[in-house]
């Protein structure tokens, strides 16, 4: 096996077995999306209004709830100073668990976003824009987030602070996901917020390896 | 390929740790590091994998520290072992092979690991961890090895077993740098790190230098 394939089966094999916490973000999206119409109330042209928000917000912290364990788990058994000194370039090690967290967080969200629009009363003609913008928005979570990881990777219990440094880049992400889900609901075409959208995502996936690589070589010595 | 440190010296927050480490190895030749406990002995280690940075000149044959061929001969193991506890002792090691290249079941074989190969990780004593982390250095053929405690909560036949495989490492113009504070009975080197006593000259930390606003 290559070892960019080794890392990224690892990755997704340890997501999956116990205590990876794979099924986390996409149980919290689930819980989250259920339990808002028994809040709001069974208003159903309200519920249209608020679904695609409602979404992006869940998908937003359902992505941030597994970020802490990306490169933590790693640095506290001593994995971290291995895969430093291995003849993969730390931004490659980096790409790849961001890929592996996306595949393993993002990717369910946007398999399980139709399904629960559904139950929102989102109509039906958003429902390709919402899946489109999810597709193009979540790996950007991923990338960024990575970076808000690398940098909390000493702290315990640095969930609060990779909150605090993370939400604020993932502000692009939502209004423009989000407006592109309820612009398609009201009849409308995406306009310039699917162009902004992808490039936030380019922009995150090209810069977020390095950063993070950086980050985690200050976080090594 | 001689291993040569001259002037190396290493910094952390702000406190010099290591100051004008002089080394040298020749094919063939260990080195047993020794010192009272915190007197830099893994900060040297740390600083020869390059993962934390230096001042002076280090040299493994024509690779400078910190270069990609410096990385591709050297072999590091540390106090932690780098193993999941979710995954089992084979998937551990042969993630490592297929990063770093060589072959998991022989080195599991050397590090008298295979009749647990199946097991997972995390039911594993820590004499077994300890064993399957050092197994990691049978895999590639890393030019020099560097040791941080390797023996760590090994029993005496394994220490033995390890000596063994250092031994013949060296045998074959290996080379390998072991921070310990017990006896392998191998021919090494010892090297005593005495405490860094002499304070930086020039503060690199900006804070503590009253740079900070």
């Amino acid at each position: 096996m290559t070892p960019v394939r080794a890392l990224l089966t690892r990755e997704i094999r340890l997501a999956v077995r116990a205590g990876g916490g794979a099924g986390l973000g996409l149980a919290f999206f689930l819980i989250v999306v259920l339990l808002a119409p028994l809040g709001i109330g069974p208003d159903q042209t309200l519920l249209a209004q608020v679904a695609p928000g409602l979404l992006w917000v869940a998908a937003l912290l359902a992505c941030l709830l597994s970020l802490d364990r990306l490169f933590q788990a790693d640095h506290e058994d001593g994995t971290l100073d291995i895969l430093a000194l291995s003849p993969l370039p730390l931004e490659g090690v980096v790409a790849i668990k961001a890929l592996a967290h996306w595949l393993t967080t993002g990717l369910p969200l946007v398999i399980a976003a139709p399904v629960l629009a559904l139950t929102l009363n989102l109509p039906d003609a958003a429902q390709p824009m919402l899946i489109l913008g999810l597709l193009l928005g979540t790996p950007a979570l991923s990338a960024i987030g990575a970076v808000g990881a690398a940098i909390t990777v000493g702290l315990r219990r640095g969930g609060l602070l990779l909150s605090l440094l993370v939400l604020p880049l993932y502000v692009p992400t939502l209004i423009f996901g989000a407006q592109i889900a309820s612009r398609a609901a009201d009849g409308l075409a995406a306009g310039a917020s699917l162009p902004f959208l992808a490039g936030t995502s380019l922009l995150a996936l090209a810069a977020g390896p390095f950063v993070a690589a950086a980050a985690l070589r200050v976080n090594l010595r | 390929m001689d291993l040569i440190v001259n002037h190396l010296s290493c910094e952390r927050g702000g406190r010099r740790i290591l100051a004008d480490v002089a080394l040298r190895l020749a094919p063939g030749q260990g080195m047993a590091l020794r010192g009272p406990n915190g007197v830099g002995k893994s900060t040297l280690i740390r600083a020869l994998c390059g993962l934390i940075p230096s001042g002076g000149q280090a040299t493994l044959g024509e690779f400078e520290l910190g270069s990609d061929g410096w990385l591709d001969n050297i072999a590091y193991t540390g106090h932690r072992d780098a193993i999941k506890a979710a995954l089992s002792v084979v998937e551990n090691l042969q993630f490592w092979a297929d990063l770093y290249g060589g072959n998991a079941d022989a080195a599991l074989e050397r590090f008298d690991l295979s009749a647990i190969a199946d097991r997972p990780a995390g039911l594993c004593s820590a004499g077994q961890k300890r064993r399957l982390g050092l197994a990691r250095l049978a895999l590639g053929n890393r030019r020099l090895w560097l040791l941080d405690e390797p023996t760590v909560s090994l029993d005496a036949q394994h220490t033995a077993l390890f000596a063994g495989v250092l031994a013949q490492h060296l045998g074959q113009g290996g080379l390998a740098i072991i921070a310990t504070h017990i006896d392998l009975g191998l021919d090494l080197h010892p090297h005593v790190l005495a405490p860094a006593t002499a304070s930086p000259s020039t503060e690199s930390d900006p804070f503590l230098a009253g740079e900070f606003y």
